[in-house]
């Protein structure tokens, strides 16, 4: 390039590149080596990489490349790869019944890992990171099931959900909103009641005349001592747990407008061994019937 | 240096670029643009590009007014509604989502950050119940969180009366809403949160999977209504049981 105007600069004795600003001249230093070897190869390795993964748009579709490679596929080889590591204690986990899981040691850590992980990912935005619950969520580490604690109904509770229009086997009851059908000094009445039986503090006078209320228009699912039906999910409403509370506002709010508390069905997000995990999980954690 | 321009042909042209901006900046334009064409314009008219995949459907007008609240509050600041095709966000938040699932967001909801959990599959997985309690007061249910609360959005009325333009507004911009549609748009999202009205056939026609009751128990269109029914829906529309994406793409 420099061969046919060789200007050589007299102080550093380099050939100039031949632009002259009012007399200041540009030396022409060649690049560095090790520069310009560095972007020979990132072209070189660009055209490579470019022909080894998918890149060149054409006509239709873009180049495949020939290593063939797609992120979908990366995607699917990798969880078919951990599906594959756990496929036999995963499918002795599906297979497995819940109530001898016990016994088999190394089953029952998977179910209780693998349950945990489930519990964490899906349940624990409403039943707590810990499953202690919130109110309207229930706690899951206690004794008291609205629906039964033991192995099966915890699965069919997982697997159906409660009161979600997605499942037709969705666990269903739905509380009457006594509002507009008892008075108001009624309401108050059976507030009273259900804290005498619940052992808080109470109006004597009002609580004995909401027995009468009770037992006309609550007993039948709360049983008439107030203890409640799993079948119906009608909490026990004798003990000191409560789902929405227990003051004398949260009962009236709940006597009047009533609750329907929901639950999404897991059974069609979650794999047979997941639910069983899962069900472990819960039934381990300390209120397991 | 004239002399030896002329000597050196074509290459060392470039000289008369550089005395001159204007051309300067017309070339640089130029040569920019090659990168757009080569890069962008392709996934066009590439048919691995442009997925079909049956279910997704417009937005009912219930849900565009949800959406618009969601756009308005910034949910997108910390939510992101793109699941990656990653295993681990495989697992967490169900099938990595598809171009084709966005097809009628106008702006599409992705994103590159997430202060609180993607969204893109959220539909279902909690109850109505859940969505109001954690809008009030997310702290009520999910000790944890960080995000502020919105209960502001049970006091606030939508106003179906524009429910007509917005669906408009989105023929416009290429989403394929039918004169019916948009015709019905008002009586539509008072029809979504009533599960008893006439015109609940009607509307599950036309947006088939909507999800239809009275969300926050309350009387009224309530902007909580729409979120909720927005949020209720996100992800529900592609039946994966079915449908299996090509998977060289």
């Amino acid at each position: 390039m420099s061969s046919e105007h060789k200007d050589i600069d007299e102080v550093t004795g380099t050939d100039t590149t031949g632009h002259d600003w009012d007399g200041i001249k540009e030396l022409n230093n060649p690049l560095p080596r090790w520069w310009l070897y560095t972007l020979y190869m990132c072209i070189v390795w660009a055209v490579a990489y470019s022909i080894a993964y998918p890149a060149w748009p054409m006509i239709s579709g873009a180049t495949k490349g020939l290593l063939g490679y797609s992120t979908r596929g990366e995607v699917a080889a990798d969880i078919a790869r951990f599906e594959e590591a756990n496929a036999e204690i995963s499918a002795q986990l599906a297979a497995a019944d819940l109530n001898t899981l016990s016994e088999n040691e190394e089953l029952m850590r998977y179910a209780t890992s693998a349950g945990a992980a489930v519990f964490r990912t899906n349940c624990s935005t409403c039943h707590g990171s810990g499953a202690a619950g919130a109110k309207g969520y229930p706690n899951l580490l206690d004794d008291d099931w609205l629906w039964g604690g033991d192995f099966e109904n915890i699965s069919y509770t997982v697997r159906h959900g409660i009161r979600n229009e997605d499942d037709w086997d969705a666990r269903y009851s739905e509380m009457t909103a006594f509002d507009e059908i008892l008075t108001n000094d009624e309401i108050d009445a059976v507030v009273q009641h259900v804290r005498s039986i619940s052992n808080q503090e109470h109006d004597a006078t009002l609580a004995e005349a909401g027995a009468t209320i009770f037992y006309d228009n609550c007993a039948a699912c709360h049983a008439d001592d107030g203890t409640g039906s799993r079948d119906l999910g009608a909490p026990n409403l004798t003990d000191a747990i409560w789902l929405y509370g227990g003051d004398a506002d949260t009962l009236e709010e709940t006597v009047r407008y009533a609750r329907f508390g929901v639950m999404p069905n897991w059974g069609t997000r979650l794999t047979e061994a997941e639910i069983q995990a899962v069900t472990a999980y819960v039934h381990q954690l300390g209120g397991g019937e | 240096m004239s002399d030896t321009q002329e000597n050196k042909g074509f290459l060392a042209k470039h000289g008369v670029l550089e005395r001159s901006p204007t051309l300067l900046l017309v070339a640089s334009l130029v040569v920019v643009s090659i990168g757009g064409i080569v890069e962008i314009a392709p996934l066009f008219y590439l048919e691995n590009t442009i997925e079909e995949v049956e279910g997704v459907r417009p937005y009912s007008p219930l849900e565009l007014a949800g959406r618009d609240i969601y756009v308005r509050e910034g949910c997108y600041v910390c939510h992101s509604q793109m699941i990656r095709p990653m295993r681990d966000e495989v697992e967490r938040y169900g099938h990595y989502s598809l171009a084709a699932e966005s097809m009628y967001d106008h702006p599409f909801q992705w994103g590159s950050k997430r202060t609180g959990p993607d969204l893109a599959r959220v539909g279902g997985k909690y109850s109505d119940a859940w969505h109001i309690d954690h809008m009030t007061d997310p702290q009520s249910v999910v000790p944890e969180s960080i995000m502020p609360g919105y209960g502001y959005l049970l006091d606030v009325e939508v106003n179906a009366e524009y429910a007509a333009d917005v669906v408009a507004t989105h023929r416009v911009v290429g989403v394929p809403y039918t004169d019916e549609m948009i015709e019905a748009a008002e009586s539509d999202v008072l029809a979504q949160i009533d599960p008893y009205s006439d015109s609940y056939d009607d509307l599950l026609e036309r947006y088939p999977g909507a999800q239809v009751r009275n969300f926050d128990g309350a009387p009224g269109v309530s902007e909580m209504d729409a979120l909720v029914a927005y949020l209720q829906m996100l992800g529900t529309t592609v039946d994966f049981s079915t449908f299996t994406p090509d998977a060289s793409r």
